[in-house]
């Protein structure tokens, strides 16, 4: 239902009045329809189903995201069982980790 | 490749037409004029009904392959890379040295000369590459409609030396599995130019022969079990296959395949498994545990076995079955692939 | 950045068990609502490496498992028709119909085409004027934008020879589907996150209030899943029923604005049948009366079709996650991916075809033992 699979703006341009774009992913390329995220720049990141932009790819969430799992571990030896809540909390704000 | 240009006598007529299979003087014209010539020193044609060759002493192998790939030409190759290295191949994966091939082919009314030229051209080079001669043929032509423009089979003789025993049956639990090179650059080569899924990029066929790279591993006096080119069906089909014959089971390891990051990149976009991708360049090595460092040790010192790796091994567990360790450490089977492979999107 | 491999790291999963097996005091059944997380469950062997007080219970969010029966014998009475250029999906290409498949009418002289998007089939309609085009038009709520988006080029650029044929289904409906089941055992959801990517999360709070059960929406590699099922066995153990966003580099809480005015542009809601389910109220789309023109269902007139589906096949019960795949007596039997009685066992996302392919080994051991 949702092979969706991240790439690059490369370029822009039109299509029969639509907006498309060259995207790279990952040394592949293809052309894809901005139709729903017109304003999309090359440098973007965006989420592409067959053929079409769906969403922009937010970087800080990205690696949010990744940073909260890596102190997932690191906060269990810490703090132990059963304080997984407070673990949780912790790593929303990881600026609070250095301590 | 490209620069092949069309001779005097065949220039009334750009395109086959039905008189170039019909054996009279127009298919000797294309024989003499655009075949021999496109496959250059390759080619040894006395002109006889059959090739008369020297005696060969010791074991031969004979293998014979139909190539039918559209499109014609892709990214890397052609139809007549294919059509000799796949048949080297299939010699060598029996331990042969590779000597004589057979090139038969059946053209489309309609196609241009151009294409042909190209492609015989490309079969002359292969053939140098690969050190063996084309020696006989043969050429007939269909009408506009049927065929796909050109279609190739070759089929080859090989001499096995004494001392090498290599088929499917002897993987033996405890051996080791080695591949040569990366896999999935075929496949996806000519699906980036396959209508309704065209996409650039800049891999290219590892269209290639392995025949060298065979005596490079045998050289090294190593009792090699078995060889595999996994083509159609990917590494997945060959280690099925070789599963299922010898009735041992078959572990492989997804990290340490090989895969290059654009190849993975095309089959996450197309929904695909690089396992299941055809190679025209790799071979699957199957070899004692005792002989798998010294074995992979030539590989890697070949230019075509760089990206060697040892990538799993045979087990007695599942016999018939291949299965694989996921990157996460879990495990799946990894089945034979049913029929064509179809991109998702789900 | 690659958005990918970082989300598979091995180190960084191992760390995202630990705490799900930490956190886990009893068990749980989640449902993953999207066949795509059904698929990366299972090839990446998350399920085998879960605790196991955690239970996955696959949906039924693989569109080509739930095309009606009807559509896919009306989809193969277009296909065969002279003129018709049919293209699809490739997933759809060997999806079992009363009597054949795609595929079957392909090798039978029909111009049936794979195509990677449906703006490839209005290209193949400009240029084929004298024939029929028509695009097999199924999905969630993902696909639904670019099935949309030919139609409204279509009615633009005035191309006459392009109609979609319509079988779009909905995961909001289907949820409460599912709930109101009374063998239902699911208590928590993954909800499908490049459905959300279209749709945002509007829609689920309310289900999660109505059926009291946790919705969080999850993307799809290994890692997304794992944070997902974490965050949802956190809130069973706490008690909480809320919609949480685990996908959040991919998800907004209003979706994409533009698809969803295309969406209401396109389409309107319908009733729709679900194989191997039934009838589930304003679970679809169809399309709307100012694209009806363009709707293949209405071009063409292919007869009364008699749908025959296979008495011995369960996969509604393995879609409603009442049984699993291995359960159903025809598993592996009668039915295998090369042979397939229903939907479930063709696309490689339907879990009886992920569960063949990629759980024989421990099935097998199973029986054995």
């Amino acid at each position: 239902m949702c092979l969706a699979v991240p790439g690059r703006i490369l370029s822009n341009h039109e299509r029969d009045g639509i907006p498309m774009a060259e995207v790279d992913f990952g040394g592949v390329r293809k052309e894809v329809c901005l139709q729903y995220i017109p304003d999309a720049a090359p440098g973007d990141y965006v989420i592409v189903h067959v053929g079409f932009a769906l969403q922009r790819l937010d970087e800080e969430s990205a690696l949010q995201t990744l940073a909260n799992f890596e102190s997932l571990g690191l906060l269990e030896e810490e703090f132990g069982d059963g304080f997984t809540r407070a673990a949780q909390q912790a790593a929303a704000h990881p600026e609070e980790l250095a301590r | 490749m490209d620069s092949w240009t069309c001779p005097v006598p065949l220039r009334d007529s750009p395109t086959i037409v039905m008189g170039h299979g019909s054996g009279g003087a127009m298919s000797g014209e294309l024989i003499e004029h655009l075949f021999l010539p496109g496959f250059g020193d390759a080619a040894r044609a006395e002109m006889g009904d059959s090739a008369v060759l020297a005696p060969l002493s010791g074991r031969l192998a004979f293998s014979t392959d139909s190539f039918v790939v559209r499109p014609l030409f892709f990214p890397g190759g052609c139809i007549g890379d294919l059509a000799v290295n796949g048949t080297v191949n299939d010699l060598a994966m029996s331990g042969a040295r590779p000597l004589y091939l057979s090139t038969a082919f059946i053209l489309e009314e309609g196609t241009p000369l151009s294409d042909i030229g190209r492609v015989a051209q490309a079969m002359g080079a292969a053939a140098g590459v690969a050190g063996v001669h084309l020696v006989t043929g043969d050429t007939k032509v269909v009408d506009a409609g049927h065929g796909d423009g050109i279609y190739i089979n070759t089929a080859g003789i090989g001499v096995i030396d004494d001392g090498v025993d290599i088929r499917p049956t002897r993987a033996a639990v405890g051996d080791v599995v080695i591949v040569s090179g990366c896999i999935g650059a075929h496949g996806v080569a000519v699906m980036s130019c396959r209508e309704g899924l065209e996409f650039g990029t800049t891999i290219e066929s590892d269209s290639a022969p392995l025949n060298g790279l065979v005596t490079t591993m045998l050289a090294t006096g190593a009792d090699i079990h078995v060889l595999r080119d996994p083509t159609r069906g990917g590494v997945a089909a060959s280690l099925n296959e070789i599963a299922r014959i010898a009735g041992v089971g078959v572990n492989i390891v997804e990290r340490n395949l090989p895969i290059p990051e654009s190849v993975s990149n095309a089959c996450s976009l197309l929904g695909l498994d690089p396992l299941y991708v055809a190679n025209e360049g790799i071979l699957v090595a199957i070899v004692a545990a005792t002989e798998a460092d010294a074995v992979l040790a030539a590989m890697q010192s070949h230019e075509l076995g760089k990206e060697a790796a040892i990538i799993g091994e045979c087990v007695a567990d599942h016999p018939g079955m291949l299965v694989a360790k996921t990157a996460l450490g879990g495990n799946r089977v990894v089945d034979l692939p049913i029929g064509e492979m179809l991109p998702r999107i789900c | 950045m690659k958005y990918l491999e970082e989300f598979s790291d091995p180190e960084l999963a191992r760390r995202l068990l630990d705490s799900i097996r930490e956190v886990a005091t009893r068990p749980w059944a989640i449902m993953e609502v999207c066949g795509g997380q059904t698929h990366s469950i299972i090839r990446h062997g998350i399920d085998q490496l879960l605790p196991n007080e955690i239970e996955m219970i696959h949906g039924p969010g693989c569109p080509v498992c739930v095309t009606p029966l009807e559509v896919i014998d009306r989809a193969l009475a277009i296909a065969a028709l002279p003129d018709v250029i049919f293209c699809s999906f490739g997933d759809m290409l060997r999806v079992p119909g009363s009597s054949a498949d795609l595929f079957r009418i392909k090798s039978a002289g029909g111009d049936v085409r794979v195509v990677y998007s449906p703006l490839d089939a209005l290209t193949l309609a400009r240029e084929n004027p004298d024939k029929q085009v028509v695009f097999f038009g199924i999905g969630f709520e993902t696909t639904a934008p670019a099935n949309a988006m030919t139609v409204y080029q279509a009615k633009r650029l005035g191309i006459r020879n392009y109609s979609l044929l319509v079988s779009h289904v909905l995961v909001p409906p289907a949820i409460s589907a599912i709930m109101e089941s009374p063998q239902c055992r699911v208590q928590g959801f993954l909800a499908a996150g490049h459905v959300c990517s279209v749709m945002g999360t509007g829609e689920y709070p309310a289900l999660a209030e109505k059926y009291r059960v946790p919705i969080v929406v999850t993307g799809f590699e290994p890692l997304d899943i794992l944070a997902g099922i974490r965050r949802t066995v956190m809130q069973l153990e706490n008690g909480r029923h809320e919609v949480e966003n685990a996908y959040p580099r991919a998800v907004t809480d209003e979706g994409n604005t533009a698809a969803i005015a295309m969406l209401r542009d396109v389409f309107e809601v319908t009733d729709r049948s679900w194989r191997g389910i039934g009838m589930i109220p304003g679970s679809g789309w169809r399309l709307s009366d100012k694209y009806r023109e363009f709707d293949a269902e209405a071009r063409f007139d292919v007869g009364g079709i008699h749908t025959v589906e296979s008495t011995l096949c369960r996969s509604g019960e393995v879609l409603q996650g009442l049984i699993k795949p291995h359960e159903c007596a025809a598993f592996g039997k009668q039915c295998t991916p090369r042979n397939p009685l229903g939907a479930t066992m063709v696309s490689s996302e339907g879990a009886c075809a992920a569960y063949y392919l990629y759980r024989r080994l421990e099935l097998t051991a199973a029986s054995h033992a």
